[in-house]
């Protein structure tokens, strides 16, 4: 096979999560391309977990509709599940749970009956270790050899100690060898040779911000909990002391972003991250940012609202609340990131334009994107970074005249920064309308001066705003248009139409604030069939475009039940 | 000899505030205690709230964030993690501490930052022209309780006692001298310091008058009171009516948040490089 598809369910604390990114190490290291996606409740124990993961010899975007086998934890996941499977394809259970029979099901399935608690208990471990089980049959079944996972095990609980290493490989090595003796000739889900040559990270979006972030400077975030960006959370504060910066948790959204604005005022690159309701609360913060033009980062990942919504599932229902949050107007920067290499690169991209400008950036993430992992080359993230502070004053350019102008009207939109502590560089950050210094004003001249000012921002950020990318046949007749996470299935979408001689492209937008009008409305406007793809309910990327452009998308592909969209949901959509 | 003077710290602009109001002693008395521990415009950061006392900033030369109501103490927080050489101390009103701020004063007492807040305490918004603040005593009338205040008036004291902060401490506008003294020690004390600070609002407070509070406070240094013990500091705090005290009812040595921080062991986060030596150190976990 060129690519296998695995699906593991149980219920949560069962350990569903932890052994597909262990199934996803295992491959990666191999040399496949991977990647693995998570579904759940928003809950800790009981309740549905499943996770899905794909792993193919090519390079591929996103999950398709295949399923080559079921792990099924209990009698539940087979009943949820088994209208999902390919035919031919291979359930693995306990027969303790449940004995399945072909006669229950649809279609043609290759039923594996295979005492997973009673290998556990032979060889002493925890009932919770099934899991574990599961993952060495899963290795013999894929036609790997046992090293692979051998290792992988071995990283994962090296903080646990020996024994507890030495119990979950003897324990997965009892699940392979159970395979390879009873099942000897199943070699269906036989995976082709790897073609990977470079070294592979597996890695999800939130991880891939927070190397970003860190890569980029970051010295300060805090990060009130909140699905989906806990693992920016894990990761910032996992590498607080070793990488020299301050992870704080705060009471609250508000006090995050006031926290992150202080230390952006004294000089550190810092971040927040939330989700939707989150945000909701930092409103107020992202215009004081505005106002005394403090650089931050914050990193929005999205899911299904409104209110507390559906906590653990995706969506991409904030373009336009990121575009017009926070009272009054002034100046931000939203880009939204595709895929991990997007997703660390954009977030270098952020603190660099924070700071050149002087804004707020917000990057939309979103949980299919947050909570996916994905084997990347370890090259896409290690490359050199350039950092670019702006317009930072040294203390030994200011001049003891007292002539320094922290919002210097002569200095364009951008102008010279200190910071407190400096000789000579004194300011005020001032959330009022206020003159040069910083000192409150109410003169209409002033006050209309200081607007203009940072109003002149989207002029110095025009220089650096980037068209959106296209992907796929300049000669297409289907021309997709996309922000965020979509793009892997909208280009897998590309690969089926492809086949049936259907010619489509990408238009896939990474920077939708300031929009790139002019490039956007050359781009758009000879094209005859564009088909929106959103996950949210108004497309909000298209009335965008219509605002900026005056293109008009009528056909839409709109999805917001808190699923990413299949590819053969897409090709079905726009064959009909 | 500080070199530092109290008109080091004067700016172009005069304040703006009713004449009599006791933000002019604070005024005075911060300016002069900022020049008696020789911190200079330059030297400190001084974070205020929205409200009368949020104007100071115009005409207190220092380097200063005037931020939203209420949040002064995250940005206080923020600075201080980023920059901890770095005096920080916030300026807060009763209303934008205790009401909007509220849940930042109780945790940032929590955490104990090298922060010092001082609270303009008046009981009342005196910016939008004279509503209850949650410090308002029971039966206050305002713009806003016309039939008197009927809420419990919250106490910054026991609040930040409970909460955790390590000098609690109240103060009088109309006592100078002893003000300033309070301040140097909340600014010289090393970890959270609230000094609650009596104000009397002369335009749209009749009852609590300079006269008012003159005629029952009293200091506690002139008694045999030490600020050691939790209990008796409560105590102290819930005392109201007759006797009011002044002073200071609580000191304790605890860790500050910066103190606890692996990265702030040795320069401040804000002159830390920016670059990561160990990429492979970084990446191995994600291998």
């Amino acid at each position: 096979m060129e690519s296998v598809t695995w699906k593991i369910g149980g219920e949560a604390g069962f350990g569903i999560m932890s052994s597909g990114t262990m199934l996803c190490r295992t491959f990666s290291r191999l040399g496949y391309h991977v990647l693995a996606t998570n579904e759940y409740p928003s809950l800790i124990r009981g309740g549905h977990n499943l996770v899905t993961v794909r792993i193919a010899t090519q390079p591929f975007e996103s999950l398709n509709k295949d399923v080559h086998v079921l792990v099924a934890l209990n009698k539940q996941t087979v009943e949820l599940h088994k209208e999902e499977l390919s035919s031919g394809a291979i359930i693995l259970f306990d027969p303790k749970d449940y004995e399945w029979k072909q006669a229950e099901f649809t279609k043609e399935v290759k039923l594996i009956p295979v005492p997973l608690a009673d290998i556990v208990k032979e060889q002493k471990g925890d009932p919770v270790m099934r899991n574990t089980v599961a993952l060495g049959t899963t290795v013999a079944l894929l036609g790997a050899d046992f090293s692979a996972v051998d290792s992988v095990i071995h990283d994962q609980f090296k903080r646990k100690g020996q024994e507890v290493i030495d119990n979950n490989i003897a324990i997965a090595k009892a699940g392979y060898d159970f395979v390879k003796t009873n099942f000897a000739n199943e070699s269906s889900v036989n995976l082709g040779k790897a073609t990977q040559k470079e070294q592979q990270m597996i890695i999800n979006g939130s991880e891939a911000v927070g190397v970003g972030a860190v890569r980029a400077g970051l010295k300060f975030a805090a990060i009130y909990p909140m699905t989906p960006i806990n693992s920016v959370i894990t990761f910032l504060a996992d590498h607080a002391k070793e990488l020299q910066l301050v992870y704080k948790q705060p009471e609250d959204e508000i006090a995050g972003i006031n926290m992150a604005i202080g230390a952006s005022v004294v000089g550190v690159r810092s971040m927040v991250a939330t989700s939707g309701g989150g945000f909701a609360l930092m409103v107020e913060g992202l215009s004081l940012a505005g106002m005394i033009e403090t650089p931050l980062v914050i990193d929005l990942g999205m899911r299904p609202g409104p209110a507390t919504g559906m906590p653990t599932w995706t969506a991409q229902g904030e373009l336009q609340f990121a575009i017009h949050a926070g009272h009054g107007e002034f100046p931000r920067i939203i880009l939204a990131p595709g895929d991990i290499k997007e997703a660390y690169s954009l977030t270098v991209d952020a603190f660099n334009l924070a700071d050149r400008y002087q804004v707020p950036v917000i990057l939309l993430t979103d949980k299919y994107l947050n909570e996916s992992q994905w084997s990347v080359p370890k090259a896409h993230l290690a490359g050199d970074v350039v950092i670019d502070r702006g317009n930072f004053v040294k203390e030994t350019e200011l001049s003891a005249d007292g002539s320094f102008l922290r919002y210097d009207l002569k200095a364009g939109g951008v102008s010279p920064r200190s910071v407190p502590g400096m000789k000579n560089g004194l300011f005020y950050a001032n959330s009022y309308e206020h003159d040069e210094l910083g000192h409150v004003t109410e003169a209409a001249d002033k006050a209309a001066a200081m607007g203009d000012k940072r109003m002149k921002k989207f002029e110095a950020i025009a220089k650096d705003i980037r068209p959106p990318t296209v992907y796929g046949d300049s000669e297409a007749e289907i021309t997709f248009v996309s922000w965020g996470s979509t793009k892997g299935p909208i280009l897998e979408a590309m690969k089926l139409l492809n086949a049936q001689g259907k010619k489509a492209k990408l238009v896939h937008f990474t920077w939708l604030f300031p929009f790139p009008s002019e490039e956007v409305t050359k781009l758009l406007s000879p094209i005859t069939r564009l088909v929106d793809v959103e996950l949210n309910a108004t497309a909000q990327l298209a009335s965008l475009i219509r605002e900026h452009t005056g293109v008009t998308i009528t056909e839409k592909l709109l999805q917001y039940n808190g699923r990413m969209l299949y590819p053969e949901e897409i090709v079905e959509k726009v064959l009909k | 000899m500080p070199s530092v003077t109290a008109n080091a710290f004067t700016t172009s602009f005069l304040p703006t505030w009713c004449p009599g109001c006791g933000d002019f002693g604070i005024w005075m008395s911060l300016k002069q205690a900022l020049a008696s521990l020789n911190i200079g415009p330059e030297d400190a950061l001084l974070i205020y709230g929205i409200g009368c006392h949020g104007n100071m900033y115009d005409w207190m030369k220092t380097y200063a964030v005037e931020g939203l109501h209420g949040r002064a103490l995250p940005v206080a927080q923020g600075a201080k993690l980023s920059n901890h050489k770095l005096p920080v101390i916030a300026i807060c009103g009763d209303g934008d501490c205790l009401g909007e701020g509220g849940n930042h004063f109780i945790h940032a007492a929590k955490r104990n930052p090298d922060i010092t807040v001082m609270i303009h305490d008046n009981q009342v918004y005196g910016l939008t022209t004279g509503q209850a603040s949650p410090t308002a005593k029971a039966g206050f009338k305002t713009k806003s309780t016309p039939e008197g205040v009927t809420d419990e008036p919250i106490n910054p004291l026991t609040l930040g006692l409970t909460a955790g902060a390590t000098f609690i401490a109240r103060g009088f506008a109309g006592d100078a001298p002893g003000l300033t003294d309070l301040m140097m020690k909340a600014i010289e004390h090393k970890g959270f310091a609230v000094l609650d600070i009596l104000q009397p609002c002369v335009t749209f407070d009749k009852v609590h008058t300079y006269g008012w509070y003159r005629q029952r406070l009293y200091q506690l240094d002139k008694e045999e009171y030490k600020p050691d013990n939790k209990l008796k500091a409560f105590e102290k705090a819930l005392e109201w009516g007759d006797k009011i005290p002044l002073g200071i009812l609580y000191k304790e040595d605890r860790p500050t948040s910066e103190d606890l921080e692996p990265a702030l062991s040795g320069a401040p986060l804000k002159d830390l490089p920016l670059t990561i030596p160990n990429l492979d150190g970084l990446f191995s976990e994600f291998i």
